[in-house]
């Protein structure tokens, strides 16, 4: 028996159902709506893992189950040398989202990351404190302002309703994960001309670790024409 | 008794009968001090944790700040300090490097000729070394500063590189910029004013770019001569006679040179053979050091993938972030007697 997590609602979950019964694997909630309990059927051997997609890099790291749904951004946001761990089966075509560097609309003179770093420097100057960058991706973008110089900025941890930090004076740029830039724009908010941190999608990922034999229902799914 | 444990005295003994009182610190450090003296990079490289009295707290990344704020708020100089423990690093990428480090330190505040200090700081880590056939690196921060500071160009732009001299590609990212002429820049779609940073500000960088924009370059020739001094490399004898070389190219390092040659006369008197010492301008320019003049380090020859067994360096500027308005001359180093613990094992078979 192999174990398939799969992100237990919304837009995702039914994208992922629909990825599969494309390939005639049906997956299916079992029972009422509100059990993450699921069904699978059209393969066997599979047993139907439903789970928050941001729990699945670390299930899937830790090998308890075997291959996974989600998105490449929360894989590299949470898993230290993530290609150690799993590895990407295939990228599934939906769940576009890329993590960007926002900056107030009203910074005309903030285009590119060497803007932000010298704006930083000034603010740092003239508040006493560092400028903040409200996300909650803080390793993805600790990690890129650090690739490309940017110092005296800090991470300030928002959950979500991200894009509303600078207006509510919590952060003074934010990082966020965006499909069309119309809520950043809507916030009087700006995408940085090089402020492109990661371009994500959703992907069937397996653990490096998990013991389960895949080569079944990976084959299936790979070789069924659409 | 372990051979760590027994390595650990060996170097405390030493430190001490160099004049050095033991001291301690605690393992929990206060993190926005480390947070604003090393940015937010510290945060990927420390532990983190918290509790709801004392706020946000890291386990001591380095011995150096806890030291120096120490010092800085109830001693007199001169003084003289030792200590032993662990520091403690995150490992995010690699996997073979141990999250907890041993570290034996030697650290001198002393308002003293500087090359005085800095030679008894480094001679005695020579000697306390010396069974183990390691191979000696030293460099000098001072001279990439004094460089910056007679480029032909703004002090604006002098200031922005002195900011980054400790990321070196963003520092190259920057002369190749002054080196050439910046141009109009295509400024970004307004909006609504939002957030903490005023119109004000921005009004006063648009007026900055304008200038910017119409600034002469600094000169090909002094990027050059910026690059070549980067590139010096060599045993410290020949060394400062490369320096001395480039000196007609970039004469405000003249007095960094001057440094040199006081370091070397007062290393020479220590009685060590500096031949057999290298030299890098461009040493100890790596992230996250707050080192701003002589360094050092010492490396095994036949141990590549070891990190320096021993380093260390001038930190005047930090005892000034530190101090809060008081300043005091520093220098000091540490030893990892977890790898002197294995060759003096070696030396011993």
């Amino acid at each position: 028996m192999i174990k398939l997590g799969v992100p237990a609602k919304g837009r995702l979950m039914q994208n992922t159902f629909d990825w599969f019964a494309n390939r005639n694997v049906l997956l299916s909630k079992s029972g009422s709506d509100r059990e993450y309990i699921g069904k699978v059927s059209g393969v066997t051997g599979v047993e139907l893992i439903l789970l928050s997609a941001g729990e699945i890099p670390g299930e899937l790291a830790a090998g308890r189950i075997d291959l996974g749904v989600t998105g490449t951004d929360l894989v590299h946001e949470k898993l230290a040398n993530w290609s150690k761990k799993i590895t990407p089966v295939i990228e599934m075509g939906f769940g576009f989202a890329n993590l960007m560097i926002a900056v107030p609309a009203c910074w005309r003179d903030v285009t590119c990351l060497h803007d932000l770093d010298a704006v930083a420097a000034r603010f740092r100057a003239q508040q006493g404190f560092r400028l903040r960058v409200a996300t909650k991706y803080h390793r993805l973008v600790r990690q890129f302002m650090t690739e490309h110089g940017v110092a005296d900025y800090q991470l300030v941890d928002s959950q979500g309703a991200t894009e509303g930090a600078v207006k509510n004076e919590t952060a003074e740029a934010i990082a966020d994960i965006t499909s069309s830039g119309a809520t950043i724009e809507a916030n009087h908010l700006r995408i940085l001309e090089d402020g492109l941190v990661l371009k994500s999608q959703a992907t069937l990922w397996q653990s490096r670790s998990a013991q389960g034999n895949c080569s079944e229902l990976i084959k299936k799914i790979i070789t069924t024409q659409i | 008794m372990t051979l760590l444990r027994i390595e650990t005295e060996r170097l405390l003994k030493f430190f001490q009968a160099a004049g050095a009182v033991r001291v301690e610190t605690n393992i929990l450090q206060q993190a926005d001090v480390l947070l604003d003296l090393y940015g937010e990079d510290i945060r990927g490289r420390a532990f983190v944790t918290s509790d709801p009295l004392h706020g946000e707290q890291m386990l001591r990344p380095d011995f150096t700040v806890p030291i120096v704020q120490r010092h800085m708020a109830e001693s007199a100089e001169p003084a003289r300090y030792t200590y032993a423990g662990k520091v403690f690093r995150r490992q995010e990428t690699d996997t073979d490097r141990s999250s907890e480090i041993d570290q034996v330190g030697y650290e001198v505040f002393d308002r003293g000729p500087a090359e005085k200090i800095e030679a008894e700081v480094f001679d005695i880590f020579y000697r306390v070394l010396a069974p183990f056939g390691l191979t000696a690196s030293t460099g000098d921060v001072g001279l990439l500063l004094a460089a910056i500071e007679g480029l032909t160009t703004s002090q604006a732009r002098k200031e922005a590189l002195r900011r980054h001299i400790w990321r070196p590609r963003r520092f190259g990212a920057l002369i190749e910029r002054f080196s050439n002429i910046v141009g109009v820049k295509d400024l970004g779609l307004g909006g609504q004013q939002i957030g903490l940073r005023c119109a004000g500000d921005i009004k006063s960088r648009l007026a900055q770019l304008a200038q910017e924009a119409e600034a002469p370059p600094i000169p090909r020739s002094e990027v050059n001569a910026i690059k070549d001094l980067l590139a010096v490399k060599n045993t410290f004898p020949n060394a400062l006679e490369d320096l001395e070389n480039l000196a007609p190219r970039l004469p405000s390092i003249e007095s960094a040179i001057v440094n040199m040659r006081k370091r070397a006369s007062a290393l020479r008197y220590a009685g060590i053979d500096i031949s057999k010492i290298g030299f890098e301008a461009a040493y100890g320019l790596t992230a996250m050091e707050y080192y701003d003049g002589f360094v050092f380090g010492f490396y095994s020859p036949d141990q590549f993938d070891w990190p320096a067994v021993a380093s260390g360096g001038r930190y005047d500027a930090l005892t000034r972030v530190l101090g809060q308005g008081r300043s005091v001359p520093a220098v000091g180093g540490i030893v990892r007697p977890h790898y002197t613990q294995g060759l003096s094992q070696g030396a011993l078979e």
